[in-house]
């Protein structure tokens, strides 16, 4: 891994409640996805569940600086984060998870197709490398209707992998198109580390093989990625061309259900290496950081936290309230009118 | 009313189209300014320029994603496979993206985007490019599939398609593409989905067929009227929508049915329709259903063999005899 060559923002950068917002995004996104691992173990939400901790800072440091729903977002199956950043309510995504009609899908989706186009966020994919041929057209039509706008593709790193990603990244090189590619780089495509599925993991060279600019970003620091991706959105605006962010990250849970137990994900990587990215906690990072420049008291700490608790139980008390999708839309929105 | 051929007529319902509508874009692998593999969108480039008129890299997962991806955004991508031979790469991108996004998202994402190009078998091309492969596409929920017989509705049945708010599977035949026939020079003109045409009128027996097919069809209705049985040509138009109500109809009148396709004869679309026949219709039939189709193997190469493997109108007729005797 490429050391990171992004410096973190000095604190002219942002600002107070700038700061807070992200930290209260990223305590939001966590707190959700642990209520939905209970309320899975609960068998209230069926199908696989792959949850975003760890990760948060790829999210809170880049969807909050786009201007949607104009800009647009795609990403993985490992998408609550993504729906939650671009505005979708805990109580949308919930009943979502939870296959009622209140859903932002109505239902049909579940955990990895979540969307929310309104808020232009189009969509989790449940096929690794499948959202990048999507975002050519996507960034296509944005430069075709003469926007200054940005499609931000999220993907994992076993999507390096693909054939299809690379016929992407060739057209969009290409083609010019405005297309922010975030690798959410957490080091495992499932169960199978970095260095064993691919001879090339500098993918910063594979995007340029394509014709596009990219950096290595570390992505535990929220205000690092806020960093970076505000450059790369203003390159990618002021050029029209693609970028990509090569996000060193980690995620602290498993890959998905099957091996969300310690047993599970000792198949493939230690205790220690976990402990040691857990100690990088985007968390203990903001926290630590707002905490030297005097911008949070413990007070307004456990303020935040009881506040986001109560988002988030009422996001399951309504989701548990509200009726499944009704029989006969069994047989709806297979078409559009 | 013009003479014109079936890749002419095509020609003209994308330049139309685009006229009427600029969301609406061609692009695909050669289609500019190569002027397209089989000249079918020969002068667009130079009408629309560059911007409209997309050449691609030798990419069919890119080419299918990026239709998908800019139709759901609010473009009318009309995107070329070379032939639909090569499509076959891209089925993650067609069948996992473009047909089920709109379910997936509740209806709160449209996808009209036309994925066209030629089918169809018959020029010595052998195993890799010999292909039909409708039943695949019909056999997906989410995609509309159209397979013209003839210049008109080559053209009246792609404007329909370019105007669905919904993925539609665009099936030429290549082996119609120099066929002739009279079209509307009407830009209001289109042919709706789903409305079965009767091709020939008869009593005695139906022969239902699409794309080449019907012409088929045809040319063996002439024979078995030699022999005094009156044959009815149903051409289906399109298999999803599929009107069921024009093919009973003529079931009720004729009591005997042949079904015909170019494809592989093992789970084919022929087979779907006859399971829908007796669904409905069964106590009208009087014997059962013929089946005609292409041999279960892949292309071969010689003549002799390419030709054994391919179904043609004495085929057809054996099959209604059969269903006569």
């Amino acid at each position: 891994m490429a050391d990171t060559i992004v410096k973190p923002p000095t604190e002219e950068d942002i600002s107070r409640a700038e700061m807070l917002d992200l930290y209260r995004l990223m305590l939001r996104i966590r707190r959700f996805e642990e209520s939905v691992y209970r309320k899975f173990h609960e068998a209230k939400i069926g199908g696989y569940l792959h949850r975003y901790d760890g990760q948060e800072a790829l999210v809170a440091g880049i969807i909050p600086q786009l201007q949607l729903p104009h800009d647009k977002v795609l990403c993985t199956y490992r998408d609550h984060a993504h729906a939650i950043a671009c505005g979708t309510t805990a109580r949308e995504v919930m009943a979502e998870l939870m296959g009622r009609a209140t859903g932002c899908a109505l239902g049909k989706g579940g955990s990895m197709h979540l969307i929310d186009p309104d808020r232009g966020f189009l969509g989790g994919d449940g096929i690794v490398g499948g959202p990048i041929p999507v975002s050519v057209g996507v960034g296509f039509a944005l430069k075709y209707t003469g926007t200054n706008n940005v499609c931000v593709c999220y993907f994992g790193d076993g999507a390096m992998n693909q054939g299809g990603v690379h016929e992407s990244l060739n057209m969009v090189g290409l083609f010019k198109l405005p297309v922010l590619y975030i690798l959410e780089n957490n080091r495992y495509a499932m169960g199978t580390a970095l260095g064993r599925s691919t001879g090339q993991p500098d993918f910063i060279l594979k995007a340029n093989a394509h014709g596009i600019a990219g950096e290595v970003v570390d992505g535990m620091n929220v205000l690092t990625m806020r960093e970076a991706a505000n450059r790369a959105l203003a390159h990618i605006r002021e050029t029209g061309e693609a970028y990509f962010l090569d996000v060193e990250c980690y995620r602290f849970v498993g890959h998905g259900i099957g091996d969300d137990n310690v047993g599970g994900q000792k198949l493939y990587r230690t205790d220690e290496e976990v402990e040691e990215w857990r100690r990088r906690d985007p968390l203990i990072q903001i926290i630590r950081d707002l905490k030297e420049r005097g911008y949070i008291s413990e007070e307004q700490i456990e303020a935040i936290e009881a506040e986001i608790k109560v988002e988030v139980e009422d996001s399951i008390v309504f989701a548990e309230a509200s009726p499944e999708p009704p029989l006969d839309s069994l047989y709806e929105h297979v078409f559009s009118e | 009313m013009a003479k014109m051929r079936y890749l002419q007529a095509l020609r003209l319902a994308m330049t139309e189209e685009m006229e009427r509508d600029p969301n609406v874009f061609i692009m695909g692998e050669e289609v500019g300014q190569y002027q397209g593999t089989y000249r079918v969108t020969e002068g667009l480039l130079n009408k629309f320029g560059d911007k409209r008129v997309v050449d691609t890299p030798i990419s069919e997962i890119g080419i299918a994603g990026m239709a998908t991806g800019a139709a759901m955004v609010g473009l009318r991508p009309v995107a070329e496979f070379m032939t639909w031979s090569f499509a076959m790469s891209a089925m993650d991108q067609l069948v996992n993206h473009a047909a089920k996004i709109t379910y997936m998202s509740g209806g709160r994402i449209k996808c009209p985007v036309v994925f066209r190009g030629p089918a169809g078998v018959g020029t010595q091309l052998s195993a890799q490019h010999s292909h039909s492969l409708e039943a695949w596409f019909a056999h997906t929920p989410g995609f509309k599939v159209a397979m013209p017989a003839t210049p008109e509705d080559a053209k009246g049945l792609l404007k329909t398609a370019i105007r669905d708010n919904n993925p539609v599977i665009f099936m030429e035949h290549a082996g119609l593409y120099g066929s002739s026939g009279e079209v509307s020079e009407d830009p209001d003109f289109t042919v709706p989905f789903g409305v079965a045409a009767v091709r020939r009128e008869g009593k005695d027996i139906s022969l239902i067929a699409y794309s080449k097919g019907v012409a088929m069809s045809l040319k063996a209705a002439e024979i078995l009227e030699k022999d005094g049985i009156s044959a009815e040509v149903i051409d289906l138009r399109t298999l999803v929508p599929l009107d069921m109500d024009t093919v009973v109809a003529s079931i009720r009148k004729t009591h005997r049915a042949v079904v015909i396709q170019e494809e592989w004869r093992n789970a084919g679309f022929a087979a779907e329709l006859a399971t829908r026949i007796y669904e409905q219709a069964f106590d009208e039939m009087d014997a059962p259903i013929q089946r005609v189709a292409g041999a279960d193997v892949p292309m071969p190469y010689a003549k002799n063999l390419e030709r054994a493997a391919i179904p043609t109108e004495h085929d057809i007729v054996a099959a209604a005899r059969r269903a006569l005797s």
